[in-house]
């Protein structure tokens, strides 16, 4: 057996394995249920604005769908990948601003409408942040399904870190943790980039209420 | 008269007592619609909709102008006591496992000859959804103070439990939600409601035990099928088909998870 033979039989045999893992991954993540597909299709139909198109799954929802496998060692590297890809999805501001208006902000972060079969394609999307975290103190009437963001700014200060780890979470929170509760409100056009900057100054804005 | 009056009564001092809260503190909010249940506790409006459903169980009706005292909700021919603790279960006769309105269908279209198809295109609280909630109000009134004990020996009644299990954490939507990303952790809130923890027993006992119920918030009975309706609609997924086998494995989910718990129902919320 000459050299190159060995070489091309040593590159068979990491492709062989690196299939056999990849293989074996995919097993790991729950398995394909015909069963259960067919449940979910028939389970549900179209109304209004909600579309049997919201129940086609990207690959972050597979993924997290899971949670036993996406919180496990073996998930690790995908967890990784996932997150990656939400990342490269953000962008940045288009006019460099990442402050806007702190009072339409409270506004946004107020309401949790929109987006129901009961709304219309025109009605407007709220923030729904209030919904989960506590945000200015005074409003006392806030969730607890995410941390408090109480003194944000305040507390991180106002860096250019601190201003576009917070511009990325508010656009895509899976950037950072794949399977965060967090909507992501860039990528399903939930907010508008004026709308997230106005979001922004409600946490960033030292003249918030938040930061006093 | 006197029923109705006091209930009017309690229902605006409720009233009165959330408004007073939303400007005070947190807890408050909780504290004063248990203040509200303990003072309507031998009058809850829910009693309007079971005495309407009790008749409509004995009154006959349909193209076979039958009643409905030989339906069997899984405890035999006719019984209704105890039936709503033990559901959802397989049946024999549809090879399938049913929920409380599922099952009510059968019963409606055996018996009665009434059309399934009718009874899952109406809204709800209107039309043939209205008999049905009374009915159901009925109904589950008649387990009250029954312990939960929903079976998963029947291989059907497993593989729909395991179905439900995976629809309750399945993501999708624009908001990326599941049933889990509001009710898999302990002590959570969205603004002020508290949110049970389905996938323990405790949390699944508050939920699936204290539902059906009337809410104050609508003035409206609601079956647990417009519970879950309403659920999938703030989680921005299309409309889940009425009594589809999608309700009724997430709701042999819960209520598996519920066992040992207690029948609330009809409950009282806000």
């Amino acid at each position: 057996m000459n050299m190159n033979n060995m070489k091309s039989l040593l590159a068979l045999g990491i492709v062989a394995v690196t299939a056999f893992a990849m293989q074996s991954s995919a097993i790991a993540q729950q398995a394909n249920d015909p069963k259960f597909n067919k449940m979910m299709k028939n389970g549900f139909r179209a109304d209004g604005i909600a579309g049997l198109d919201r129940i086609d799954q990207d690959a972050t929802q597979k993924f997290c769908s899971d949670p036993v496998f996406a919180n496990s060692k073996q998930a690790e590297k995908m967890r990784e990948q996932i997150q990656k890809m939400n990342m490269d999805s953000i962008k940045q501001p288009s006019d460099g601003k990442y402050i806007g208006d702190w009072k339409k902000g409270e506004a946004i972060a107020q309401s949790g409408r929109g987006a129901t079969w009961t709304d219309k394609a025109d009605t407007p999307i709220g923030g729904g942040c209030y919904n989960c975290h506590q945000i200015d103190k005074k409003e006392i009437s806030y969730g607890t399904i995410g941390p408090s963001l109480t003194g944000y700014g305040q507390l991180r200060g106002y860096s250019q870190e601190v201003v576009t780890y917070t511009w990325n979470r508010i656009n895509n929170s899976k950037a950072y943790n794949a399977c965060s509760n967090m909507p992501r409100f860039a990528h399903f056009k939930l907010l508008n980039e004026q709308q997230i900057q106005d979001v922004m100054a409600l946490l960033l804005d030292p003249a918030s209420p938040v930061n006093q | 008269m006197q029923r109705k009056f006091t209930l009017g009564l309690a229902s605006g001092l409720l009233a009165t007592l959330l408004s007073v809260s939303s400007s005070s503190y947190a807890q408050n909010a909780t504290d004063d619609i248990a203040k509200y249940r303990e003072m309507i506790a031998d009058g809850n409006p829910s009693e309007l909709y079971e005495a309407a459903g009790e008749e409509l169980w004995k009154k006959s009706a349909g193209p076979k102008n039958a009643n409905l005292e030989k339906c069997d909700l899984g405890l035999g021919p006719g019984v209704v006591k105890g039936a709503a603790a033990q559901l959802p279960r397989y049946f024999k006769d549809t090879n399938k496992v049913q929920d409380l309105e599922s099952r009510l269908m059968t019963c409606m279209q055996k018996l009665q000859g009434r059309d399934p198809q009718e009874m899952i295109d109406a809204p709800f609280q209107k039309g043939p959804k209205k008999d049905m909630e009374a009915i159901v109000a009925y109904v589950v009134t008649l387990s009250k103070g029954d312990k939960i004990k929903v079976s998963t020996n029947h291989p059907k009644e497993k593989e729909m439990y395991e179905l439900g299990k995976r629809a309750f954490f399945f993501e999708g939507g624009p908001m990326d939600f599941s049933c889990a990303s509001c009710h898999g952790e302990d002590g959570k809130r969205i603004r002020l409601q508290d949110l049970p923890n389905i996938t323990t027993q405790k949390g699944a006992a508050l939920g699936w035990g204290y539902w059906p119920a009337y809410r104050v918030s609508s003035g409206q009975f609601w079956t647990m099928q417009q519970r879950l309706n309403d659920c999938y609609r703030q989680q921005r997924f299309p409309f889940p088909i009425y009594a589809s086998d999608l309700t009724v494995a997430i709701s042999m989910y819960m209520a598996k998870n519920a066992n040992g718990g207690t029948v609330e129902t009809p409950g009282l919320k806000r």
